[in-house]
């Protein structure tokens, strides 16, 4: 049950995708998450649902595997479109029952809302988590926020931790999955009662856990010291980031998709909002 | 080669706690290890085994005496912090559990850590992370994530990121204790062939005795004290006093002792010797002794 959690969930793969510089990428879906929200007609929503679609083929990464990931999104969107379609007021009538009133623009509303909500879901992560390596993106990440250094941020530090708590995350879960089978085994009920029961039944999990959490944190210190750890002055990184001409295009296309939006949004059309 | 690699003189060490009780580790404790040798500290728990791997590698500092390693006074107060880091470099540390010492979430990326801290050029760290990685016979798991390795694969990468920084000397610290005989096996192979090929002098500090067995010297550390120090068959041919200090001995020169023990003598009424460490040895001792009667 724990294993399925997984955080980053990373595709390996060689795509255009994935060869991409993270550091642009990260870039790249800002820009997509600003430039979804020009769309205003079913023109533009039209070039959203394209680009979606343009950008899974691309990753390679199976549709069935993206659905699975909007799971979670289920109840954000009920929500919105519930309220879109209840609470929108517009001049075509559709049902009048008791108090409620739907209208067409309700509808249309909701429609569009769970396009963009879904589109910038699917975009993003297949733009970054699904084809950017963690390692890579904590790389780019540092890298992009390395002139805030100047202000005394503590970037490279940062980063590490990051790195670090990625690299522990396997290890922590495989511990909690040992743990609790020992309290199973001492007859430990982590599945019965009301959830306040339930919680505390956690805590003879999580001592332990934290216990040795501390213990490996502390291990982990004393070798990285060994292995001549000193902080982000004078370390070299093995893997250069490379800003190539393939990056230049993305972000060309990306621009363009924009621009492509405003003219779209021009198109006279029925719909819009 | 004459000068030792490492040389210890006179060095007292203690932990003091929160209520300012010591505990002494080391007094008065001297030791040389000659440049290239491969030698197995043995010592139960406490025996300050541990402690001594740790001053080498300025984890800890001593309250007095010497230590020298490469020509390098570590204890010396005028040292300065390049050599500090110099020397750690130079004497590369392998812990216990394989989990805790690996920082990367790729192996290359793990091995590449001491270089990237030592501020070497990128393609130079790349060729060292391949060698590295040849030299453990890891090369095939360069682009996997730590979590999926075996505890004894870990381990090597553990020991390939040490050698990424080219040291002189690796010091294993129980660094077999948590694996399994597999593991073990893995990383004793690994651990041989540093030394063998590379020149690498190795520190093994170890509760196993074949382990123990297979190397140049044994040390044995008793209370902050050496006990016994030299070859393996002149070690282990103290099977009284290596189970007074709470060790155990090769199975092989267990058998050996306790036939002795209960009176087996060969036709020449002679005590079977102490000195077979390897199974075949000693089974060759025990022919020896059947064709005699």
């Amino acid at each position: 049950m724990i294993k399925d959690i997984t955080l980053g969930q990373y595709f390996p793969g060689n795509t255009i995708l994935h060869r991409l510089d993270p550091r642009g990428k990260i870039i790249l879906t800002i820009l997509y998450i600003v430039v979804i929200f020009f769309a205003k007609n079913l023109w533009s929503f039209a070039a959203v649902i394209a680009s979606a679609v343009f950008l899974t083929i691309i990753s390679r990464i199976s549709p069935k595997t993206l659905l699975k990931s909007m799971k979670p999104l289920i109840f954000v969107l009920a929500f919105t479109t519930f309220f879109n379609v209840f609470w929108t007021e517009g001049e075509v009538l559709l049902v009048k029952f008791w108090i409620i009133e739907i209208y067409l623009e309700g509808i249309i509303f909701a429609v569009m809302m769970i396009i963009r909500i879904s589109a910038l879901l699917v975009g993003t992560t297949i733009i970054l988590t699904y084809t950017t390596s963690p390692i890579m993106l904590t790389d780019g990440l540092e890298q992009l926020l390395a002139p805030l250094r100047k202000i005394k941020l503590p970037v490279h530090e940062f980063s590490m931790m990051m790195t670090i708590a990625l690299r522990f995350i396997p290890t922590l879960i495989e511990e909690t999955d040992k743990i609790m089978s020992a309290q199973k085994a001492r007859g430990a009920d982590f599945t019965s009662g009301s959830l306040a029961k339930r919680a505390k039944a956690l805590v003879p999990v999580l001592i332990p856990l934290f216990i040795s959490a501390f213990r490996r944190a502390d291990e982990l210190a004393t070798a990285m010291e060994c292995r001549c750890y000193r902080g982000g002055e004078g370390r070299t990184r093995m893997n250069i980031l490379h800003y190539s001409g393939r990056d230049t295009l993305a972000f060309i296309i990306m621009i363009l998709f924009g621009a492509a939006l405003i003219l779209l949004n021009q198109i006279p059309s029925a719909i819009s909002l | 080669m004459n000068d030792p690699f490492i040389k210890i003189e006179d060095l007292n060490f203690s932990y003091t706690d929160e209520e300012g009780n010591e505990a002494r580790v080391l007094h008065g404790f001297n030791l040389e290890i000659e440049r290239g040798s491969l030698v197995a500290v043995l010592g139960h728990n406490g025996s300050g085994k541990s402690t001594l791997a740790k001053l080498l590698n300025m984890i800890l500092m001593p309250q007095s005496g010497r230590i020298v390693v490469d020509g390098l006074d570590i204890t010396s107060p005028d040292l300065t912090e390049d050599q500090l880091f110099e020397n750690r470099r130079n004497v590369g540390m392998v812990f216990q559990n394989p989990d805790n010492q690996l920082v990367a979430t790729i192996v290359e990326e793990d091995i590449a850590f001491g270089p990237e801290n030592l501020g070497i050029e990128p393609k130079e760290i790349r060729r060292r992370v391949n060698d590295a990685l040849a030299a453990v016979g890891m090369t095939e798991f360069a682009r996997h994530s730590p979590h999926q390795l075996s505890g004894g694969q870990k381990q090597r990468i553990a020991i390939a990121g040490i050698i990424a920084m080219l040291p002189k000397c690796i010091i294993f610290d129980e660094s077999t204790a948590m694996l399994d005989p597999r593991g073990r096996a893995e990383v004793m192979q690994t651990i041989l062939r540093l030394n063998r090929e590379m020149g690498i002098t190795v520190l093994h500090i170890t509760h196993f005795m074949n382990e123990a067995a297979m190397c140049d010297r044994v040390v044995v550390i008793n209370d902050g004290e050496i006990a016994l120090d030299g070859r393996p068959q002149e070690v282990f041919c103290h099977v009284a006093e290596l189970q007074e200090i709470g060790l155990d001995v090769p199975q092989t020169a267990e058998l050996m002792y306790e036939l002795n023990l209960s009176g087996v003598r060969d036709g020449e009424g002679r005590e079977l010797p102490l000195s077979c460490l390897t199974v075949d040895e000693c089974a060759d001792e025990l022919c020896r002794l059947i064709d005699s009667l």
